[in-house]
């Protein structure tokens, strides 16, 4: 049973001081004030003036800043659906492993999760660069089948062209996918390992086939855990900085990149804060849809 | 003999084609770092055909002040908001499975902010604040000059150590508390010698957990960062911005063969501690 604070007052204030202190000066009082900062303007160069206005809310709806934030959701929603169909027969794998390869694949996924996002960005880079290792390969088999067919008495292939895979939206959703896939297998192996198996055994001895089990008895049972794996990835994705800024070209910014140009090179403080506060907004916003649909799950079935 | 039965109806995998897919996707995503770890020893400025075998990139990442300066920061910064976060958060994480208190619930959800807010919107909030709220001494004596960022890790890594401790403390039994204080124990004595050894295998999951965030943070740092605090992140970053370069390959491999090393032990270290408790 929970204690009332009034019964040991002393032990109360050890541990509630320390940590309501932090939170509140070094987290809630920095987000409060960007929030304050939403509803101000520049004042001179320096200075804000907090006038209560909700012009730079008005800003964001513009049509260059919305089809940023409409280009960001989608993204992230491409990026969240890549990873649920890749992560998915991952996360079955591992659930019905022997206990051993059980948590070698765990590891096995987490291990690049433990990995700096910084040198993992770096990584792909270097794999998708015109002179990376992917068009160094296809060069190298452009090269043999050129060869092939000039051997068969045909025309050889033309001047081969690298593949432009690196600094565009191609790039930062493969960059997206690859960072976040890991968020998205665990909750999904949490789930399905939580499973009772009995109810697969029996829709598959009723004479289910394996897709149509999956279909209908495990997706809609682990539902609650595919919700929570969508929302972990789709949260980081929305608000990613260096993927799209590393591996993206001029048109593929996020809300992340215009969030950062305001803070730091258009110094226009008040827009760069209602930019944020859209972003906690959407994230919040996603939050919320998730809590809704996990509360009436349980009475739907 | 088991070898050779036919795969169950439930052992996925030992079907082909799920095997295949998890083949496909350790080559997804290993090939990219292990390619990577494989060209830095690569005797090649261009670094994409292999011209041979080399340990000149690593000497050079070595020798490079700034890389070792911005390595040293990060590993102090780590190091300290480690211990810092491990400290707030096991407060935190007893202040919520202890008490009742009026507000209970707003704190608990507003501890769970710094999670959930993307990373962006804490690092200008970072910015904003030791930009007007807390301007930052600058040309302060190492490490003291970190403290902005040490600050700004600490806030964002110390929740996660709450949400470890707090699943951990769930499976403590009160009455090993309350028998402790009927034998004379103080609070102190109940907390130091019931409680934290209950705890220890969530302190030390926890601390891992924070060591990695702070070590791996790249946006948050980059915000509160000064010209004269780099961490090792921003370095590579400004390094690499438009190019490959084959120095930084080297002190990636030392990072990961680094994250390895400590993955594998806090492994060692978990598994003992998870059947003790």
């Amino acid at each position: 049973m929970e204690q009332h604070w009034t019964r040991a007052k002393g032990a109360f204030a050890a541990v509630f001081t320390p940590t309501v202190f932090w939170l509140f000066a070094f987290f809630l009082i920095p987000l409060g004030i960007v929030w304050a900062y939403s509803f101000g303007q520049n004042d001179g160069l320096v200075d804000i003036a907090i006038t209560g206005t909700f012009k730079n809310y008005a800003r964001v709806l513009e049509p260059l800043y919305l089809l940023i934030f409409v280009k960001s959701l989608w993204f992230a929603f491409l990026t969240t659906a890549l990873c649920l169909l890749i992560g998915f027969p991952v996360a079955l794998a591992i659930t019905f492993a022997s206990e051993k390869t059980k948590s070698w694949l765990l590891l096995l996924i987490m291990l690049p999760f433990w990995t700096n996002l910084l040198i993992r960005t770096y990584a792909l880079m270097a794999v998708l660069r015109t002179e990376g290792y992917v068009n160094w390969g296809y060069h190298w088999l452009w090269d043999r089948a050129s060869g092939l067919m000039q051997a068969a008495g045909m025309q050889p292939l033309g001047v081969f062209t690298p593949l432009e895979l690196l600094h565009n939206n191609f790039a930062v959703v493969f960059g997206l996918v690859y960072v976040n896939l890991p968020f998205m297998v665990l909750p999904l192996y949490a789930a399905l390992d939580r499973l009772d198996r009995s109810y697969l055994e029996a829709s598959l001895d009723l004479g289910a086939g394996h897709l149509r089990t999956l279909m209908r008895v495990v997706v809609p049972l682990a539902l609650p855990g595919i919700a929570s794996g969508i929302l972990i990835t789709f949260i980081p994705a929305l608000g990613s900085y260096l993927t799209p800024d590393m591996l993206g070209g001029p048109d593929s910014q996020m809300i992340a990149s215009i969030i950062e140009r305001q803070f730091k090179r258009a110094n226009d403080w008040p827009f760069g804060a209602a930019l944020s506060f859209m972003l906690m907004y959407l994230t919040f916003a996603a939050i919320a849809i998730q809590a809704v649909l996990n509360r009436r799950a349980p009475e739907s079935r | 003999m088991a070898k050779r039965a036919p795969p169950g109806p439930l052992e996925y995998l030992r079907r082909w084609p799920l095997q295949a897919w998890i083949v496909g996707v350790t080559i997804f995503l290993y090939a990219p770092l292990i390619s990577l770890m494989v060209f830095s020893f690569n005797d090649s400025k261009r670094n994409v055909v292999w011209k041979g075998f080399t340990l000149k990139y690593y000497g050079k990442a070595l020798t490079d002040e700034s890389l070792l300066t911005a390595l040293g920061n990060s590993l102090t910064i780590a190091f300290v908001a480690t211990i810092a976060s491990l400290v707030l958060g096991a407060l935190s994480a007893v202040l919520l499975w202890r008490f009742r208190f009026p507000g209970k619930t707003a704190l608990d959800g507003a501890l769970s902010l710094p999670i959930v807010v993307p990373e962006i919107c804490m690092g200008v909030a970072m910015l904003v604040f030791f930009a007007k709220v807390l301007p930052w001494p600058t040309g302060l004596i190492w490490p003291l000059n970190l403290g902005s960022i040490i600050i700004a890790h600490i806030s964002f890594c110390f929740p996660f150590v709450t949400v470890v401790v707090r699943a951990r403390l769930a499976s403590f039994n009160r009455e090993l508390e309350e028998a402790a204080k009927d034998l004379g124990a103080g609070e102190w004595r109940t907390f130091k010698d019931i409680l934290i050894p209950h705890m220890a295998p969530s302190l030390v999951a926890g601390a891992l957990l924070a060591f990695t965030l702070s070590l791996d943070d790249f946006v948050i740092t980059f915000f509160t960062a000064g010209p004269d605090t780099v961490t090792f992140p921003v370095k590579v970053y400004s390094m690499v911005r438009f190019s490959v370069t084959p120095e930084v390959n080297a002190a990636s491999t030392i990072l990961i063969v680094l994250t390895v090393l400590l993955t594998f032990i806090a492994l060692r270290f978990q598994n003992p501690a998870k059947e003790l408790g």
